[in-house]
């Protein structure tokens, strides 16, 4: 008698991360042709159940705050799910560091909710070191990536208009929707300032495209959207690769670690399964890692080998370095005129229509690189903390404060800036010799320090916000509106001590723009990934998210994601059909 | 076709013919997503009497006062209890201590003051003596003078804030408001046009 041992199925590919990157490599792959495996720390998404979409605020106990109120999670009404806290799962900071590290544990990651803009990094952000000696230049240009841009947003759909800004390169548009009362301001504003403001470019259907309808204008895209006229991984690149029928999604699958073969190269992926905390293996002839950057750097550390002891891929000790998020600055304008306008409809899409771009690129500052300006504001759906400024404002009680909490109502215009961090030594995560997560999975430790530059440029966009503020016919409010209640809430975000006084800059990983971990690069030595964002010491090993970052430009990553990973996957595609994997 | 004329079931066949038919995305079609969001407001049922979580039931009774002395009801809409703002209170604050921490001496802090100045609790107290109470609370400088108002003039400010967060976010307090969203358009008509501006 003799046992017969089943033939252990083998795939082409094993994705791990739905995101931006995962969805969009799924897609490109199995449409291809490939056979793909995906797995995903959290579980599968279903719109219908899981979207809050113009539900009112009284129509939840919580009133969109979620549980425990501001500040204690993401508000109850945005899509799933993520924070920067997930219970049992926790990170660690080194002494004297602060950084915060969100997650989204879900089919489709961070793009339920992301923001939706959707910029092109510009040809100088290929090449920062050649431009002003800082950093290091990417070993690809804005002219190799560029055709991927055109893919993605062709597929994607994105509103804007050709500007011919200095780098910020025009992509292939959709028409932009119509400036509301409190961009109307702004523009002014900065028209009389020499600042440029155009149409925000952002991933949301002004016209029907590939089968989904266009916006319905309820500003609620980051509560997901059912009929899908914005963008997400879940709704729009998941399904395709799905209607393929070479597609498989394991859910609530966390990965532990990538195990090395005989041969060089990953023969299998282990990971969690979270319903029966059993540890479970996936064959796959190639590996796309796509969990998110630092979530990606942990999963090489922790992938650890007599062939690789500092973790897989990482023989150049780059895994885990080079971590950048982006310049984060607020500063709120109270603008009396706004009084005067009528009620009416404000909503429009979920952002901004119109932001400013960098407008004094190539000009002599006193920093290096720099930002853009989002804002928002107005006559919005009101919310938990809404009324706090007013309230500490007039104080008192009675039918006078009403009628002021009314007046004063939609007159608020919030401006962020959002700017490019250098990556510095200081910066960086790696394994924590002691903590684990409930999985059993050693946890990231953070280490944290903003440098002069990213200082200045924060101080610099509190200026600007001032003049726009006041040329606005506006006048500052103190405070911020990411945290309204971090006077009067008894539990700040973080006990973290101010790092920086006297700068208004958020904590590291607050924008959410952490990248560069596992960065790509000509020099294995430097390097962890070639130029097309393959390990440089395991061949059938890929990263898709935005580790392979080699900078950190001020135009937010999601885009430059799926563009990159767009274009990983048609490289990986071609090795296939060459038969190298 | 008016939406209300559709009823769950169909909607919820027409999503899952929706999936059979082959599309790609995972798409609800715009007129059942519509739908689907007016029936969640056909069906949401009316709540019984609330039970509080974190204040006592006297408390409670205060905490209700208290929040309609704080946004009244006028001509132009109902107070702070018809907009339901005492449960959110109360339920927001069952699982904060930081609230817990700010808001919870408050009431005591009336009664025991109430019952010293006029000898009884603030609910049996006359108007005019509520007023005269919650006038040396509800402002920071009387606190700046008096380090024993400190707590009682924090405690207020936070109530004031959640109780503004409970009207302004119920029915009653977005149609004070004027809000006019949440809704689908076509079109984003933009800014309308205000002379001057």
């Amino acid at each position: 008698m003799f046992e017969v041992t089943p033939r252990r199925k083998v795939y082409d590919v094993c994705i791990i991360g739905s995101g931006a990157g995962g969805g969009t490599a799924a897609k490109v792959l199995t449409e291809g042709g490939l056979s793909v495996v995906m797995i995903e720390a959290g579980p599968r998404l279903d719109p219908e159940r899981d979207f809050k979409e113009h539900v009112w605020p009284y129509q939840l106990p919580h009133r969109g705050a979620g549980i425990g109120g501001l500040g204690k999670n993401f508000g109850e009404f945005l899509a799933p799910n993520g924070f920067w806290e997930i219970d049992g799962e926790p990170y660690t900071t080194a002494p004297g560091s602060s950084f915060r590290w969100f997650r989204s544990r879900i089919e489709g990651g961070r793009t339920n909710h992301w923001g939706r803009i959707a910029l092109r990094f510009g040809p100088a952000d290929f090449r920062p070191h050649s431009t002003d000696g800082m950093g290091d230049d990417w070993p690809i240009t804005y002219d190799e990536l560029a055709p991927y841009y055109d893919k993605v947003e062709s597929y994607i759909g994105v509103f804007g208009t050709k500007e011919n800004v200095p780098n910020a390169p025009d992509g292939v548009f959709l028409p932009p929707p119509k400036a509301r009362c409190t961009e109307t301001i702004v523009k002014k504003a900065c028209d009389q300032l020499h600042i440029t403001c155009i149409p925000s470019r952002l991933a949301i259907l002004t016209k029907p495209l590939n089968g989904r309808d266009a916006c319905h204008y309820c500003a609620q895209c980051g509560r997901g959207c059912r009929s899908a006229s914005n963008f997400s991984s879940s709704q729009v690149m998941i399904p395709p690769a799905a209607a393929t029928g070479r597609f498989t999604m394991i859910a609530n699958a966390m990965a532990r670690e990538l195990i090395l073969g005989d041969s060089g190269k990953v023969e299998a992926i282990s990971y969690v399964d979270k319903a029966t905390k059993s540890e479970q293996r996936i064959y796959a002839k190639a590996v796309i890692v796509a969990a998110s950057a630092c979530e990606s750097a942990r999963l090489l550390l922790n992938s650890r080998s007599a062939s690789f002891p500092n973790g897989i891929a990482n023989s150049s000790g780059v895994v885990g370095r080079y971590l950048t998020d982006s310049v984060g600055s607020d500063l709120a304008g109270y603008f009396p005129q706004l009084q005067n306008f009528p009620a009416h409809n404000h909503d429009g899409v979920g952002g901004m229509h119109m932001y400013m771009p960098w407008w004094l690129f190539g000009k002599q500052n006193e920093f290096l690189r720099g930002y853009h300006i989002e804002f928002g504001g107005g006559r919005d759906m009101p919310g938990v903390g809404n009324f706090d400024r007013v309230c500490e404002e007039h104080e008192g009680y009675g039918v006078s404060l009403k009628q002021k909490c009314r007046s004063s109502y939609g007159t608020v215009i919030g401006f962020s800036g959002r700017g490019e961090m250098i990556p510095n030594p200081n910066c960086y995560c790696d394994i924590d010799p002691a903590v684990k997560d409930q999985w059993g999975i050693p946890v990231l430790r953070f280490h944290w320090q903003w440098a002069e530059n990213e200082l200045k440029m924060a101080a610099h966009m509190q200026t600007t916000f001032r003049s726009i503020i006041e040329a606005g016919g506006g006048t500052v409010i103190a405070g911020t509106r990411r945290h309204p209640r971090i006077e009067s809430d008894a539990a700040p975000p973080s006990n973290a001590p101010p790092q920086n006084p006297g700068v208004h800059i958020a904590q590291g990983g607050e924008i959410i723009h952490e990248l560069g971990t596992v960065r790509m690069g000509n020099d294995p030595k430097t390097s962890a990934l070639n130029s097309n964002c393959q390990a440089h010491d395991v061949k059938n090993l890929f990263v898709a998210d935005a580790a392979p970052f080699v900078s950190n430009p001020d135009k937010n990553p999601t885009l430059s994601i799926m563009a990159l990973s767009w274009r990983t996957s048609e490289y990986l595609l071609d090795q296939a059909k060459k038969r190298e994997l | 076709m008016h939406a209300d004329s559709v009823s769950r079931r169909a909607v919820l066949k027409s999503l899952s013919l929706g999936v059979v038919a082959g599309s790609v995305l995972r798409v609800i079609p715009l007129q059942a997503a519509e739908s689907a969001h007016t029936m969640i407001e056909a069906e949401k049922t009316a709540t019984g009497a609330y039970t509080p979580k974190f204040f006592s039931a006297a408390d409670y009774r205060t905490l209700q006062s208290l929040c309609d002395t704080i946004f009244p009801a006028d001509a132009d809409s109902g107070g702070a209890v018809d907009a339901g703002a005492p449960e959110f209170i109360d339920l927001i604050t069952s699982e904060n201590t930081g609230y817990q921490a700010q808001l919870g001496p408050g009431i005591p802090w009336l009664n025991t003051t109430c019952t010293g100045r006029y000898g009884k609790a603030y609910l049996d107290c006359t108007a005019q003596q509520q007023t005269e109470i919650l006038d040396r609370i509800a402002w920071r400088k009387n606190a700046t003078g008096d380090p024993s108002l400190v707590s009682a003039v924090d405690s207020f400010a936070l109530l004031r804030n959640m109780t503004a967060d409970g009207f302004f976010t119920s029915k009653i307090g977005i149609k004070y408001l004027g809000y006019k969203g949440n809704t689908y358009l076509t079109e984003f008509p933009g800014c309308p046009p205000v002379p001057g501006i």
